[in-house]
């Protein structure tokens, strides 16, 4: 465990009088919270600092044993206990609310305050809980269709809907499965952030998709038909007699689905590669010199 | 229909808030408000922003008209975000698409 020096955490003197915590856990406050740093997990955990520091200096009987035992903390029940016996009942008792969550302040804080009995203390502030920020990797398969999905987040089971046509990167939110409250505050949200690992051979910009096709000189040239992958079946595709080397078709329709657009999809946008012949035979050599000279 | 809506005062009870903040919250244009059935309400895809002035409000003591520049500063550092992810997809076009 590591001693926490919450005056330095405040930025204050030891002296500091309860207006100058106050106005110093304010201002970093206002720096550091998790509203106003999303996605910045650096940020929530000096926010937790500080509330900790705050939690401890801003009431004067937590202050005055925090002052009293300072480095010695290890000690301090141990203190509290042989001062006790001596001065037999009715001495010196100090009693600590179990107000705030344990879990949300650290190690030192509960080993000096937390298990402690009594109810003297109250928090005024009450403070919504961290918001946990998940990540969910899915193949770009799984997102063409609409599916139900569960996941265990801090050993709870959530069953989500992921609705096809999930963009990567995309957030969602399920309210109150974040962080515990702080003093009866509510719950955080957890955000799950969706990783789409495209392993397919298409490319996918938003709801249309991008694919190459093969075709050989004399469909090129002369027009024809080819069968093609779209990204739920194959489809034939006519080929226009004179069709240049990148030239583009596109398929509506047989793209991406729309998020939370039912039967509602995108493009597929097919980018021909003409094959130049390369092993010719003496034949073809010489028809393709007759050509030339016409 | 009533399922999209919150009824504005049970979530000013929950919160510990009086139905006037709503109003002025309503008055400065962060929110909007409707009646359903007599009852003022809010719609549910508003929550997640009225909860994050509340915290705002009552966590660090900021008054509405800040909250509107902080809300107004976020919501553009977050479509500079999507609009960053959206061109690093764009540019992933660019290379090579592998082929059959």
């Amino acid at each position: 465990m590591e001693f926490k020096d919450y005056y330095q955490i405040l930025g204050i003197d030891k002296n500091a009088s309860e207006d100058e915590i106050k106005k110093a856990y304010r201002k970093l406050a206002r720096k550091l919270h998790p509203d106003l740093n999303p996605n910045d997990k650096e940020a929530h955990k000096k926010f937790q600092e500080i509330n900790e520091a705050n939690e401890v200096l801003s009431d004067p009987e937590k202050r005055k044993k925090y002052d009293k035992y300072g480095k010695d903390w290890q000690h301090a029940e141990q203190f509290e206990q042989a001062r006790q016996s001596q001065q037999h009942r009715g001495g010196f008792s100090e009693s600590f609310s179990g107000d705030f969550e344990q879990g949300d302040f650290s190690e030192f804080f509960n080993s000096m305050f937390g298990g402690t009995g009594g109810g003297k203390t109250r928090r005024e502030t009450r403070f919504r809980g961290e918001d946990y920020h998940a990540q969910l990797q899915l193949n770009l398969a799984d997102v063409f269709k609409s599916h139900q999905q569960v996941l265990t987040v801090n050993g709870k089971n959530i069953r989500i809907t992921i609705p096809a046509g999930v963009e990567d990167g995309q957030r969602i939110r399920v309210k109150e499965h974040g962080g515990a409250g702080i003093n009866g505050g509510p719950n955080g949200d957890l955000y799950i952030e969706f990783h789409i690992v495209n392993n397919t051979k298409f490319k996918r910009d938003g709801k249309d998709l991008y694919a190459n096709a093969d075709i050989d000189l004399y469909t090129a040239v002369l027009g024809g038909e080819i069968t093609t992958d779209t990204f739920d079946g194959k489809v034939k595709l006519k080929i226009q007699p004179g069709t240049q080397n990148g030239a583009k078709i596109r398929l509506k329709g047989k793209g991406f689905p729309v998020y939370k657009q039912e039967s509602e999809f995108g493009d597929l946008i097919i980018t021909l590669n003409v094959n130049i012949p390369t092993d010719l035979t003496e034949k073809q050599k010489e028809l393709f010199e007759q050509l030339s000279k016409l | 229909m009533t399922q999209d809506f919150i009824i504005a005062d049970e979530f000013c009870a929950s919160h510990h808030l009086e139905i006037s903040f709503i109003h002025s919250l309503k008055d400065h244009g962060m929110i909007e408000t409707i009646f359903v059935d007599q009852a003022l309400c809010i719609h549910v895809e508003e929550l997640p922003r009225l909860e994050q002035i509340v915290r705002l409000h009552h966590d660090l003591d900021i008054n509405l008209e800040g909250i509107e520049v902080i809300n107004d500063l976020l919501q553009r550092i977050e479509e500079m975000q999507d609009e960053i992810a959206r061109l690093k997809k764009r540019l992933d076009l660019f290379e090579d698409v592998p082929r059959r």
